[in-house]
């Protein structure tokens, strides 16, 4: 492979240059071939050559045309040898061979591709881990190494559920091209769903980090803007987007150095990110002046107003209460729910949340589960009554899986006792 | 979602089990299959089986902190056969995994039926409790 190459270091830049070009070639190549699976290996293939020979040769003055040429070769080779290896019927295949030149190259782009590959990976017939390892790959141009490596699982395991899940598109006959209206509309919340989920476990993954860690918070950030961008007039996807970059605002403050979590109200608001913060309100301002208010645009109303109290005992409770109030006409269920009644406890008193909780026990979502104690918790240790407060902290924290979420309840119930055993040796 | 899927078998006192070839093989047959049906659908993590118990040793620290081995168990004790850790989307697929591990081929061909203990291991924090 000759390289025109262009001057200046492999960085972060360079980076997410080839990343965005991974949907873009896959289009292309896809189109032309009218085979998804073969083209999405193909295309990984590509990446792989590319992350090996760009840092070390410079960037190619067409990359794109340097992808989609590897790309389509890797394809007929894959082609070939299939064939080759059912009935060495060379001849046939010899005539199959594409010589792509730049023109044509040009005139297969569509700039929906993204958008069409978003649509295809998030499909419903696959489980949420699947789209969520196809989509990270497809669209967001990442290897399987990586993505194995963000969810800790074998790299072989990875790259079987990612052909799975390729199987399972083709099982269920969809063209690749965009989706008509209809469908759009139907899979869109599907999309967002796996965007999201993406998010939450970068979100919640990077405390206690491991080194070496794909930031997938900040992959679902840059798949979310690619897909606003492509979807600009799209309230959910902004509200979407607003969501993540609200939230990913506190990374900084949200947990210790030796990895403990800080709650919200004892975060130092000084650490979080202001950037991120005013791009995420003013996209907010412009999807809710759109009207038909969703999920995503209300999680993100309530992010913006905790983001916007300089202290914690400044936050706009009554506010918050309110949007609960909405979420919970939008999108019902037990977290909304649990929620809504700590906004509750915040507005009109702790009695009063517990009173709401009270609910929830007959729910089997959520009756036994351990969120509910913690905000039980919680709201015992509002009231001043400690002893309950312990309890619930103490049965939290064996609910929890996460071994973060145990310390830090379990250091709640902690602390609580030893300020009560502090109090009766002075009484004493 | 990971979970560990723990086959608590072995016994101190028992050797290795004196099964007709052919019963023996069809259980190695069927293991094999399962571990490679689990990679194949992207859900097996690790997968490991573990020595006899004639191998194993308790160890403690002595008052410096220097290793005492004991290698002496009662014959009750229950010990770890082997381990599977797989990554699923709910807890009902790690149970019916459990099940076809519970079901293995013993003497005779007839399912096992044996206890598979299934744990969540622990991950992240889910994200609304930040």
């Amino acid at each position: 492979m000759t390289h025109s190459a262009t001057a200046g270091p492999w960085d972060e830049a360079s980076e997410r240059l080839l990343r965005g070009l991974a949907p873009q070639v896959l289009g292309v190549i896809a189109r032309r071939f009218r085979d998804f699976a073969t083209a999405e290996d193909a295309v990984q293939e590509a990446m792989l050559a590319a992350f090996q020979q760009w840092p070390r040769e410079g960037i190619p003055e067409n990359p794109r045309g340097w992808l989609i040429r590897v790309a389509s070769r890797r394809f007929t080779d894959t082609v070939r040898s299939e064939m080759a290896r059912r009935q060495r019927e060379t001849a046939i295949a010899a005539e199959e061979e594409p010589a792509i030149g730049p023109a044509e190259i040009e005139a297969d782009m569509d700039p929906e591709d993204t958008l069409i590959l978003l649509f295809m990976c998030c499909h419903p017939a696959l489980s949420s881990s699947s789209a969520i390892a196809l989509t990270l790959r497809a669209v967001g141009g990442l290897t399987t190494a990586e993505i194995a490596n963000a969810f800790m699982v074998p790299e072989a395991t990875m790259a079987q559920r990612i052909s799975r899940a390729k199987q399972s598109i083709r099982l269920s006959g969809v063209p690749f091209r965009a989706p008509n209206p209809l469908e759009r509309r139907e899979r869109q919340a599907a999309v967002l769903h796996v965007l999201y989920l993406i998010f939450s476990e970068g979100y919640a993954s990077s405390i206690g980090a491991r080194l070496q860690r794909l930031d997938l918070a900040e992959e679902a950030i840059r798949l979310t803007r690619s897909a606003r961008a492509l979807l600009p007039e799209d309230a959910e996807i902004a509200g979407l987007l607003a969501l993540m970059l609200l939230t990913d605002a506190r990374k900084a403050a949200r947990t210790e150095a030796n990895g403990e979590i800080v709650p919200l109200d004892k975060q130092d608001r000084t650490l979080w990110h202001r950037g991120e913060i005013a791009e995420g309100t003013e996209l907010l301002r412009l999807a809710l002046s759109r009207g038909a208010v969703g999920l995503y645009q209300l999680q993100a109303a309530i992010a913006a107003v905790h983001d916007e109290a300089a202290r914690a005992e400044d936050t706009d409770w009554p506010q918050i209460l309110a949007l609960y109030e909405l979420l919970r006409r939008v999108s019902p269920g037990p977290m909304v729910t649990l929620n809504h009644a700590i906004a509750i406890a915040m507005v009109h008193g702790p009695a009063r949340g517990l009173e709401q909780l009270q609910a929830l026990d007959s729910d089997e979502r959520l009756s036994g589960h351990y969120r509910l104690d913690a905000v039980r918790a919680h709201l015992f240790e509002m009231l001043g009554q400690f002893e309950k407060a312990v309890e619930h902290y103490r049965t939290a924290a064996a609910g929890t899986t996460s071994l973060p979420e145990q310390s830090y309840l379990m250091t709640q119930a902690a602390r609580l006792e030893d300020a009560r055993r502090k109090n009766q040796s002075q009484l004493e | 979602m990971k979970y560990i899927l723990m086959m608590n078998t072995m016994r101190a006192g028992a050797g290795v089990p004196a099964w007709p070839k052919a019963d023996l093989q069809a259980h190695i047959a069927f293991m094999q299959s399962l571990n490679r049906d689990l990679r194949d659908s992207g859900e097996l993590v690790s997968a490991e089986g573990l020595s006899f118990p004639n191998q194993a040793r308790l160890v403690r620290a002595d008052r410096h902190g220097a290793p005492v081995t004991d290698g002496v168990f009662p014959e009750s004790k229950e010990f770890l056969a082997g381990f599977w850790i797989i990554d699923v989307d709910s807890p009902e697929r790690a149970y019916a995994i459990a099940a076809r591990v519970s079901a293995a081929p013993g003497p005779g061909g007839a399912p096992l039926c044996m206890p598979i203990e299934v744990r969540p291991v622990m991950s992240a924090p889910p994200p609304e409790m930040l």
